[in-house]
């Protein structure tokens, strides 16, 4: 081999430090070759090794009744009844993103949807939760609609219907945006599918897209900074194939349900490398590859370049001998260019041919599960305030209507129907509740539950007050499961957060972990996988700390359903759970600080920091008011607090109504505030009774009556004053829906 | 007698397991054809689903009228069979001049999946017999290249022959700018050849077949193909 010298600067160079290349050193007992070294840099990268957040993701719960397979794998699986299986997982496309937004989207979603039927299951809903800048520049219009293209041409494409997902707006994310894209799968139980190797003398089968030099270190890529020098690396993004990924994914499931495949999974970050490492040390078995049988795109393309390609749309499976023809018909009836490209071996190692030569020879169980791990420093950060939050001046002249209407005019809470439209909703026939409010809902045949689907997160909160900002993000999704009926299955996390290696931003990481998983236990809900964004940070500072959960859940039979908005005039509205004291962590602070955030977070008062016991008292209640059938609509109550849920139950209801509100207490942070663990709900006069007997029976559950849908189409808000009742907001349908209706690109 | 309906699939369709469920729901007999082979018994009707035949790589449908299935699509329509190409299968049609005209990108240049309300203009077509003239139905589309669009002489051809049996409409069934989603010359979403025996439409009436999904208007659709083909079977 005629490898240039690996001095220190090629070392640091692959982004190894050099007490990592010590330890290359001592594991290999020689110098690595250049191939090796890139081996090593990617599968050691934070996006392949988790080195940085390993000790930290222990925390999470990942086990429960449900769980069929937890994190490690390519995708987490809950049972969904007896016969079924959802499989299911959130993973980022962020600096890809940044740099081409629409390929970095689309090959988002392509990523996303392999690692769903590499494990068996059908993919039958994509979810995604984007983080922009605001609306306005020419470089952030460019990343929001190159991003919702991107996603909008490959979901189409392959068929799967993009039906949940939230979008949020602000500064911090200008120039470093997030895509946090989300698939989900239904599988029989006993198609689950590993990538683990088993049996030396298997054979390597390699189809899908040939390999090029397209995305070489792209794995590493995602683990740096952005600066102006990265944001030039732009051989470092893929090409996204959706037509391929209809044929790979079809030829996958076909080939798993034929019962020839030992171990697959798809070829992603780090391509050959990762897979090939990870399906051999899984079985703690080794493999030999041989790079003169790999389909090619590109001449003379050097084995560094071949193991750390990242182009799209390619998989790795492992085939018992004697299965291998049936194999390879399958394969190549949907056209997916299989080739025999190794086996096996039991000699733990990843051995690579080229030429006829050896130009690798790598412990694989060691590359891809024994990565340094590094404990990293924390420190609250200096500027993060100490002192209870106490908002400005305006609070005392505050226009109550312009308030509501400025609200629902903000991109983060307006309508997302402008770029839900240019998603196919409704492609496989099983989309019950598309996008639009709270969580999707999807049927699922055969099984007689129908499927929820939510994320949750708000960065505003977590930037505020990252431990009770995370466990908001876990109560945020569950509760909008519960809003349509559905009981949360198991959660998935992406963790989005700046470097890891200035304690301040790894403080930030540390403490929302540490809520993600403390209400998860709560609540009894798993975390089966998830994917870790570090380095989210560009010239003008870190991004707002973004932990983003996508949840799954059962609405055990149709009669449970909740769609969306009040029903009918008449209803009674209430408010469940503790309403908030002040406006901390609210995107009316927000809008109103100009750019002081509203930190810290304070509970509503009285209650402890932790959300935890007032989720488990809420959801008890809720669970049996939905099993008695007593609520005609619910809705979280997140950005924009109480005020912006009835103007959505109102917007969202099937027919043309309003609503009549009284508040005993007129306060700006009963209406306005964000305390979490709250919902909005309607009762039809007819269930009156029994919901009121419900109610006494849980009176350690706050509950406040708010008032009455009305015929007439308006939002009216009085209050008491002084013994009389004060009009404080009257507005018409209609100025709702305009102000809610906006689009910040219209054409 | 029941009806039997081949559906195609060719690599990228992706609406094909949409149309054997709509299949199923209208109680017909399946047969499910892929590209590459030919039909190998005689069907009273082959239905073309939307997706992305080939990716859609080089012009919407174009490579599609190359697959040998679509041989038999030719046989069955030189013999007078019923035809119904939805979406993708629409503008397969078109390509394969089953049908005049072609779909072009959006006039808003984005995919659009909304409900939409279509006026039944014409039912002198066998396929569109069953439908009440002037009548609204509600169906979805989904499609970034459903701009209906032909020669001028065709549009007056098909206005004549009453060959044009959708147009996108209010729900009250007025056809207008503002109810035109993709800027089809004339409202367009749905013609048929001038026998009346091939229907080609860009809204999915598979999508529209269940209340639990929204509504059940697509049935319509079936039903009429229904009617004209066990009319001709029997």
């Amino acid at each position: 081999m005629s490898d240039p010298v690996i001095t220190p600067e090629v070392v640091e160079g692959h982004g190894l430090k050099p007490e990592e290349y010590r330890l290359i050193l001592e594991i290999l007992g020689r110098e690595p070759s250049l191939t090796e070294l890139g081996i090593f840099s990617v599968m050691w990268s934070e996006h392949c090794s988790y080195k940085n957040s390993k000790p930290l993701l222990r925390l999470l719960p990942t086990e429960g009744p449900s769980v069929l397979q937890g994190p490690g794998e390519n995708a987490g699986v809950v049972a969904f009844g007896d016969q079924l299986a959802i499989c299911f997982k959130m993973e980022s496309h962020n600096h890809p993103s940044a740099v081409e937004p629409y390929q970095g989207a689309a090959t988002g979603v392509g990523g996303i949807l392999r690692d769903i039927f590499t494990m068996g299951a059908r993919p039958v809903a994509l979810v995604d939760a984007l983080f922009f800048g605001e609306p306005g520049t020419p470089e952030v219009d460019r990343v929001v609609q190159g991003v919702v293209h991107g996603i909008a041409d490959y979901g189409n494409c392959v068929g799967v219907p993009t039906i949940a997902g939230q979008v949020t707006f602000a500064p911090a994310f200008a120039g470093n945006p997030l895509v946090n894209a989300m698939a989900v799968g239904v599988m029989r139980q006993e198609d689950l599918t590993l990538a683990k190797a088993r049996t030396p003398g298997s054979i390597v089968v390699y189809f899908g897209n040939a390999t090029g030099r397209d995305g070489v270190h792209g794995a590493t890529f995602a683990s740096v900074e952005l600066s102006e020098e990265t944001m030039e690396q732009r051989s470092a993004v893929q090409v996204g194939d959706p037509f391929m990924g209809k044929k790979i994914l079809e030829a996958t499931l076909e080939l798993i349900r034929s019962g020839a495949v030992e171990a697959i999974q798809d070829m992603g970050a780090a391509g050959l490398t990762c897979s090939g490492c990870e399906i051999a040390g899984r079985g703690r078995l080794g493999m030999k590859l041989d790079l003169d049988a790999v389909p090619q795109r590109a001449r003379n393309m050097t084995p560094y370049e071949m193991m750390l390609s990242e182009s799209q749309e390619r998989m790795l499976a492992v085939i018992p001998p004697a299965r291998v023809e049936e194999a390879m018909a399958i394969l190549d009836k949907w056209e997916v260019n299989p080739a025999i490209v190794g086996e096996v071996t039991d000699d733990g190692l990843l051995t690579v041919y080229h030429g006829g030569e050896v130009c690798a020879k790598v412990p694989a169980l060691k590359i891809s599960a024994e990565s340094p791990v590094y404990t990293r420093e924390t420190e609250r950060p200096e500027s993060f305030p100490t002192e209870p939050f106490v908002p400005g001046g305006w609070t005392q002249s505050l226009d109550m209507e312009k308030a509501l209407l400025d609200l629902l005019a903000h991109p983060t809470i307006a309508s997302k129907a402008w770029i839900h439209e240019q998603y196919d909703t409704m492609v496989q026939t099983n989309t019950v509740l598309g996008p639009g409010a709270g969580a999707a809902v999807l049927r699922v045949e055969g099984s007689g539950h129908l499927l929820g689907i939510s994320t949750g997160v708000d960065p505003l909160k977590v930037a505020c007050d990252p431990y009770l900002g995370g466990q908001m993000a876990v109560a945020e999704a569950a509760l909008n499961l519960w809003c349509v009926g559905a009981v949360p299955l198991g959660l998935t996390d992406n963790l989005n957060f700046g470097n890891p290696e200035k304690p301040s931003q790894f403080w930030y990481f540390k403490r929302a972990v540490e809520g993600i998983a403390d209400i998860s236990k709560a609540m009894g809900v798993p975390v089966t996988g998830g994917n870790v964004s570090l380095y989210n940070e560009n010239p003008t500072g870190p991004i707002w700390p973004t932990p983003t959960v996508g949840m799954v859940g059962s609405v055990e039979t149709p009669e449970r359903l909740i769609r969306p908005g009040f029903k009918e005039p008449g209803e009674q509205i209430y408010a469940l759970g503790t309403p908030a004291s002040d406006l901390s962590g609210s995107w009316l602070s927000w809008l109103r600080e100009e750019g002081r955030l509203p930190a810290p977070l304070a509970p509503p008062a009285g209650h402890p920091a932790s959300l935890g016991p007032r989720m488990t008292r809420l959801v008890a209640l809720l669970e049996e008011a939905i099993g008695q059938g007593l609520l005609a609509s619910a809705q979280d109550v997140s950005e924009g607090g109480l005020a912006v849920a009835i103007a959505e139950s109102i917007l969202f209801a099937p027919k043309v109504l309003g609503a009549s509100i009284f508040l005993q207490d007129p306060s700006l942070p009963l209406l306005f505030g964000e305390p979490g663990a709250l919902v909005l709900v309607s009762v039809s006069p007819s269930r009156i009774d029994a919901w009121e007997y419900l109610l006494s029976c849980h009176p350690e559950v706050d509950m406040l009556e708010l008032g009455v849908t009305t015929e007439k189409a308006s939002l009216v808000v009085r209050s008491a004053m002084g013994g009389d009742r004060v009009k404080q907001v009257d507005l018409p349908v209609a100025r709702l829906a305009k102000a809610r209706g906006r689009e910040p690109y219209p054409g | 007698m029941t009806l039997k309906a081949a559906v195609v699939t060719f690599p990228g369709s992706n609406c094909d397991q949409d149309m054997h469920r709509a299949v199923q729901l209208m109680q017909w007999d399946l047969v499910k054809l892929w590209h590459g082979n030919a039909l190998e018994e005689p069907v009273d009707l082959i239905l073309i689903p939307g997706g992305f035949s080939y990716g859609d790589y080089l012009r919407c449908g174009a490579l599609a009228r190359f697959s040998p299935a679509m041989a038999s699509v030719h046989e069955h329509a030189r013999q007078g069979g019923g035809i119904l190409g939805v979406c993708n299968g629409f503008q397969i049609l078109c390509e394969a001049g089953l049908l005049p005209g072609a779909l072009t990108r959006n006039a808003g240049l984005k995919f659009r999946c909304i409900w939409t309300h279509l006026r039944v203009e014409e039912n002198s077509a066998p396929l569109a017999a069953g439908l009440q003239q002037g009548a609204t139905i509600r169906i979805p589309i989904a499609h970034g290249e459903g701009n209906y669009q032909c020669h001028a002489e065709d549009l007056v051809r098909l206005r004549e022959k009453g060959q044009i049996v959708f147009r996108y409409a209010t729900p009250e069934g007025k056809v207008n700018e503002a109810s035109n989603p993709n800027g089809s010359m004339d409202n367009i979403a749905g013609i048929t050849d001038e026998a009346g025996r091939i229907l080609g439409m860009m809204p999915h009436p598979e999508r529209a077949m269940e209340d639990i999904l929204g509504g059940t208007e697509g049935r319509r659709v079936f039903e009429s193909i229904e009617m004209a083909l066990a009319r001709a079977g029997a």
